[in-house]
């Protein structure tokens, strides 16, 4: 009995550690990044007294360039956001300027959600960013992952550590706990109803949850996505904001 | 007998001028000491109570449980309903509403491209003529540059903030932010002047605009982040502030909605708890311990003296005085030792009371980022309190120093004292 069970352990830290974490994550980059996409989300923000929808419209290309306009509610129709490389504009219809958000003003939150500017402005790969260690196995979120460690090698990171489940079969990650500097859990993601696109997959529901508030977190839902369609050059200009 | 003991205390410096002077720096020490507490923490108290506290203030019950966060989105609904309530429960009171809330504040350049940002935290009071706050507030004398606000989307800067946003009257500049249920909000204010109110905390980075604008920004229609009350006057009465808010909770103890208002005292918040009981005790604490300290000193210097008048002491034990006349007239000398030094050193702690006052200490360099509210300058503060907080101690202390050492005479032998004679 004992040699079996010392069998399969062996077998199971041979497979964990046959896989390297470095092509993990390059998998996990190529599976949830595209040349172009265009997706219809719908944002809840859940409050102590009531709950908040925003419906928008965003395109993307890459890593670098996005383009979100917000669709309702009518107090926010209009509004756009330009994400070029690490920049970020916001126009406003209502007092009709365009506000760059920069530097530390990046960590606010977003629509008094739990995601921050800096949250919707993943502008590097996560290879790029991160050296991955594999930790484990585990269930979360119904599916079967690897966990990840990432330790920032970037000095500029929103995030100094990451420990990520990443679903086995499609690389798709399912949750996120994020760390500061200091080794202080900021936040969560949570990752669920995995769909196929175009080939890759994608989690169409992910809740963001800041651990320093309260609440039930943000909910980040996509209604709709496609996925390497194409999309004119002047979506990702500044003009574009006003128009 | 008096006359011939002041005689005495006055021709022989070496009786009079060390207990004087010790007395003296004691006493003035204790007055002065008194005279800054008071004025520190009292400006502490004031500043809490105007910016941040009130004497008292009602909220949500969620909304004090975040307080630190400041949440608008569970900020009082009905907010007429429950300043009307509070007013018809409290009449002698103000009820004022407030809010404080934060955002980024973007200048445009010519182009209405970006020229400088910065987040900023806004206030926002009634300002409107007949206003209470705006007298409270000292906000008309509070005006270094422009003027106040007195239309729509005009807004103030802080000293500091204006500076570092570079930004000239006139001015247009843009205010981003979150709405009470979250929506992204944007105006655009005027701006009109800069404001100091002399603490860091609020001319560094507080912006000010009227309540109403607030209340359009923030999507605020008859809600209320804050309201703050405040007792006739602007005195702060800790019992009259209790008794409040102790009546206010009461009548509200049935309702059990998460978000019906709940009222916090001064002492409350921003942990003022700890200065008020410290600014209490602090006194008689520090006059037990001068009591003790002096008794110690003088007692010292009584037993050194004595040693000096021994032969004295024999002599007149010699010519018949009994020891507990001599011990008698030794306790009336300090009497007036320490009258007279309690005297001098009251006088000379509450000029220093009032040169600190007057003067005050720039502590602005050791603010820095420091949030807590309170003036750059420290001032004392010359009370009633220090006429009698170190002169009663001083005469004390020095009777008691007197009583202790004077102890000695009752040891003296007369046989000793023919052999030391000679005779």
């Amino acid at each position: 009995m004992k040699k079996l069970l010392s069998l399969v352990f062996a077998l199971i830290t041979s497979t964990i550690y046959a896989q390297d974490p470095v092509a993990m994550l390059k998998k996990i980059d190529d599976n949830m990044y595209s040349a172009t996409k265009i997706s219809t989300a719908k944002m809840i923000v859940h409050g102590k007294r009531k709950d908040k929808e925003i419906v928008s419209k965003g395109y993307s290309r890459g890593t670098t360039d996005s383009f979100t306009e917000y669709l309702s509610p009518a107090r926010e129709k209009g509004t756009k956001m330009l994400k070029l490389d690490d920049k970020l504009w916001i126009y406003s219809p209502s007092s009709d300027r365009t506000i760059q958000i920069s530097g530390h003003m990046l960590r606010q939150s977003v629509n008094g959600s739990d995601m921050s500017y800096e949250d919707m402005m993943q502008e590097r790969k996560l290879v790029d960013m991160y050296a991955p260690t594999i930790l484990g196995e585990e269930e979360m979120n119904g599916e079967l992952c690897y966990i990840l460690e990432l330790e920032a090698i970037v000095d500029d990171p929103a995030y100094q550590k990451i420990k990520m489940w990443v679903d086995k079969e499609h690389y798709v990650p399912m949750r996120q706990d994020l760390f500061a500097k200091s080794g202080q859990m900021l936040k969560t993601i949570n990752m669920e109803d995995i769909r196929p696109v175009n080939g890759k997959y994608y989690p169409f529901k992910m809740n963001y949850k800041d651990v320093l508030k309260d609440g039930k977190g943000t909910d980040f839902i996509i209604i709709e996505m496609e996925d390497n369609v194409p999309i004119s050059d002047n979506v990702f200009n500044k003009a574009n904001l006003k128009k | 007998m008096f006359e011939f003991l002041f005689k005495g205390l006055i021709r022989d410096k070496s009786r009079s001028l060390l207990p004087v002077i010790v007395v003296g720096l004691g006493v003035s020490l204790s007055v002065f000491f008194v005279g800054y507490m008071k004025g520190a923490l009292g400006d502490v108290i004031e500043m809490n109570a105007r910016f941040g506290t009130g004497h008292v203030k009602v909220m949500t019950r969620e909304y004090i449980k975040n307080i630190s966060q400041k949440p608008l989105d569970l900020s009082i609904y009905d907010a007429s309903d429950v300043i009307a309530d509070l007013e018809d429960k409290f009449p002698t009171m103000d009820w004022v509403k407030r809010v404080s809330f934060g955002g980024i504040l973007d200048v445009p350049n010519e182009q209405g491209q970006t020229k400088t940002q910065g987040i900023a935290g806004g206030l926002a009071f009634d300002m409107s003529e007949n206003s209470s706050d705006l007298k409270r507030m000292k906000l008309k004398e509070s005006i270094k540059k422009g003027r106040l606000p007195n239309a729509p989307f005009e807004i103030l800067l802080g000293e500091g903030l204006a500076k570092r946003m570079k930004v000239k009257l006139g001015d247009n500049i843009t205010y981003f932010g979150t709405t009470m249920d979250g929506s992204m909000s944007f105006q655009n204010f005027k701006f009109v002047g800069t404001i100091g109110f002399g603490t860091s905390v609020l001319d560094d980075k507080t912006f000010i605009i009227s309540l109403k604008d607030a209340e359009y920004i923030l999507d605020m229609d008859d809600a209320a982040q804050e309201i703050f009350g405040f007792l006739p006057n602007d005195t702060y009465d800790e019992e009259k502030v209790q008794e409040v808010k102790t009546i206010y909770n009461a009548s509200l103890k049935v309702n059990k909605d998460e978000f019906a208002p709940e009222m916090l005292a001064l002492r409350d918040q921003n942990g003022l708890a700890y200065m008020l009981d410290m600014s209490a005790s602090m006194s008689s604490i520090f006059t037990v311990f001068f009591i003790i300290a002096m008794s110690i000193v003088l007692w010292n210097t009584g037993l050194l003296g004595g040693l000096r008048r021994y032969t004295e002491f024999g002599i007149r034990i010699a010519i018949g005085e009994s020891k507990k006349a001599i011990y008698k007239s030794l306790i009336l000398e300090a009497l007036v030792v320490g009258v007279i030094g309690s005297a001098l050193g009251t006088l000379l702690g509450i000029l220093c009371t009032y040169y600190l006052q007057e003067v005050g200490i720039d502590i602005s360099s050791m603010m820095g980022q420091s949030n807590m509210i309170m003036s750059n300058i420290i001032r004392a503060q010359v009370v009633p309190q220090q006429l009698w907080i170190g002169f009663i101690p001083g005469v004390c202390a020095t009777v008691l120093g007197a009583l202790l050492s004077g102890r000695g005479i009752f040891k003296r032998q007369t046989s000793t004292l023919f052999n030391e004679l000679g005779v």
